[in-house]
């Protein structure tokens, strides 16, 4: 088994979060993993991303070129990484603020999730992030959202833990849209 | 089972010094080593330490040398440029037989560089760096559960050794976040009785790297020479498919890891690879290498960098295989499927006929 993705968005979207919690839930069902946050001169605004590697042996590059999947919330992310997903991967478009013509990919396998407006039912369109993962984790298969949410407690700072319900509620959203599809 | 926990490879090095019983942490900050001196103010503290945001890398150094000098375990960490800083201290610290452990989490040089990975520093670390005829261990971990070993292996060795011992990892290796199991520390510390802990009661202890009577440095520098030499009893290496290997490659540090990657990858089309990997850098696993190369007559040695382990391996080898380099200077980290290609093509080419 092997499973990697880039998780890219702009610097405040919550694309660490992502990487951290889907890393983090991979542990806990006793995966190998790697978490690898982008490294280079970032400035504020700018656009982030993160690099998951899940496998059932020691993982060796943290880094990949090509991934398996992507997950892109704004339009830099997805122009840069839409045509690097396998001819046979999964893309994920946060189709609330990515426009179509930055969606160049070879495969066909793509998820279109609206998830400022999926974040706004649950509540608050800053959990557009959680949306975005639970959409992930469903179409991946990797790990349930339960399991997702049991490392919320450990993934968030402790003053954000008030957000756990709000955040558990957007995750499930996202899955149920990604079932839907 | 002990506790899993996902964290940085720069935090795992601050949990395992801490859990080895470093009490005492001096830095300066660079990128991109920052998350240990982050890591280590918040929790030395709670252990009872002193933690100390130094106004250079060479105060920091110099305050290593003082506590480490009482007895106490210390640490200080940087990157490449605030390592050069280090080195007279480090010289210092080899010269008057000092342990402490320092940490490069090397970015790219020459100069200010850059903050992306790199193995550039290996000759100044394996070499000395500072002046004199000194050698420090040198520890290379390869992975975020190695960080945290080899740490607190760093400090037993310090001690053993009354020798500064250099932890070597990088820019990949500080960032990445990986499962970590929090293995308890058991050990118990020697007792040092060079140690200057006051004059009350026993007689005076002397510690210096100062030797001015005539002859007198002479036997200095071949009691540390003889020190160096039985270092080769605390040897590490790792070897990975290469019981029935006709090439074998060697590498350290985070290409190392990439490289199984890609020899697990050459196994699958039936290429016989098989990798070594030095985890001490010194003492450089002579024995090992020269097994590997009179066993296949065909090494490769791959690193960031534009050759500079190499030499070692070639020494090591002494004459009994070809060797092969491929190199990478700092920029990008290669791919699992590039290093792959680049093996696939020397393993092609054949060894000593």
């Amino acid at each position: 088994m092997y499973f990697d993705t880039i998780i890219a968005g702009f610097g405040g979207q919550g694309v660490m979060l992502m990487g951290n919690l889907l890393a983090y839930a991979a542990m806990k069902a006793g995966r190998q993993v790697t978490y690898m946050p982008v490294y280079g001169v970032e400035m504020r605004g700018g656009t982030a991303n993160c690099t998951v590697v899940i496998s059932d042996k020691p993982v060796g590059s943290p880094i990949v070129q090509e991934p398996v999947s992507a997950v892109v919330l704004n339009n830099p992310s997805a122009e840069k990484f839409s045509p690097k997903v396998k001819k046979n991967g999964l893309l994920l478009v946060n189709s609330s603020l990515v426009d179509e013509k930055y969606v160049q990919a070879r495969t066909k396998r793509i998820l279109r999730i609206p998830s400022l407006e999926l974040a706004s039912e649950v509540g608050n369109p800053r959990l557009a992030n959680m949306v975005m993962l639970g959409a992930l984790v469903q179409v991946s298969g990797l790990v349930t959202v339960e399991q997702v949410v049991k490392c919320l407690p450990e993934a968030l700072d402790p003053r954000y833990h008030k957000m756990i319900p709000v955040n558990s509620a957007a995750l499930s959203r996202g899955a149920e849209f990604a079932k839907q599809s | 089972m002990a506790k899993r926990v996902l964290v940085k490879g720069n935090e795992a090095i601050a949990m395992g010094a801490i859990a080895a019983g470093c009490r005492f942490y001096f830095g300066y900050p660079i990128t991109p080593q920052n998350d240990i001196p982050e890591y280590m103010s918040a929790h030395l503290p709670d252990a009872g330490g002193v933690f100390i945001q130094a106004e250079s890398e060479i105060a920091s150094i110099n305050m290593l040398l003082g506590a480490a000098v009482t007895g106490a375990r210390a640490m200080t960490s940087s990157s490449s440029p605030g390592i050069s800083l280090k080195q007279e201290g480090i010289s210092y610290l080899c010269g008057s037989e000092v342990p402490g452990v320092i940490v490069n989490m090397s970015r790219s040089g020459p100069g200010l560089g850059g903050i992306h990975p790199s193995q550039g520093d290996y000759f100044q670390s394996t070499r000395g760096g500072g002046h004199g005829d000194y050698r420090t261990l040198v520890l290379a971990p390869s992975t975020a559960q190695e960080n945290y070993d080899l740490t607190m292996l760093a400090f037993d060795l310090a001690d053993k050794y009354r020798n500064p011992v250099l932890i070597l990892g990088d820019a990949l290796l500080g960032n990445i976040k990986e499962p970590v199991e929090l293995k308890p520390y058991r050990k118990t510390p020697p007792v040092k009785d060079w140690a200057l802990t006051g004059t009350a009661g026993r007689p005076q202890r002397i510690v210096k790297s100062l030797f001015l009577a005539d002859g007198e440095l002479t036997v200095q520098n071949w009691k540390l020479f003889k020190k160096y030499q039985s270092m080769e009893r605390d040897v590490r290496f790792e070897n990975y498919l290469t019981d029935d290997a006709e090439m074998i490659v060697v590498a350290f540090g985070s290409v190392a890891r990439i490289l199984k990657t890609s020899v697990d990858k050459l196994r699958a089309k039936g290429r016989k690879i098989g990798l070594l990997r030095p985890i001490t850098l010194f003492p450089f696993p002579k024995a090992a290498v020269l097994a590997a190369a009179q066993q296949c007559g065909h090494l490769m040695a791959v690193e960031l960098n534009t050759g500079q382990m190499v030499e070692d391996v070639r020494l090591a080898a002494d004459c009994q295989a070809k060797v092969d380099f491929y190199g990478r200077p700092p920029g990008s980290i290669p791919t699992p499927d590039e290093l792959a290609h680049e093996v696939e093509k020397a393993w092609r080419q054949g060894g000593r006929k």
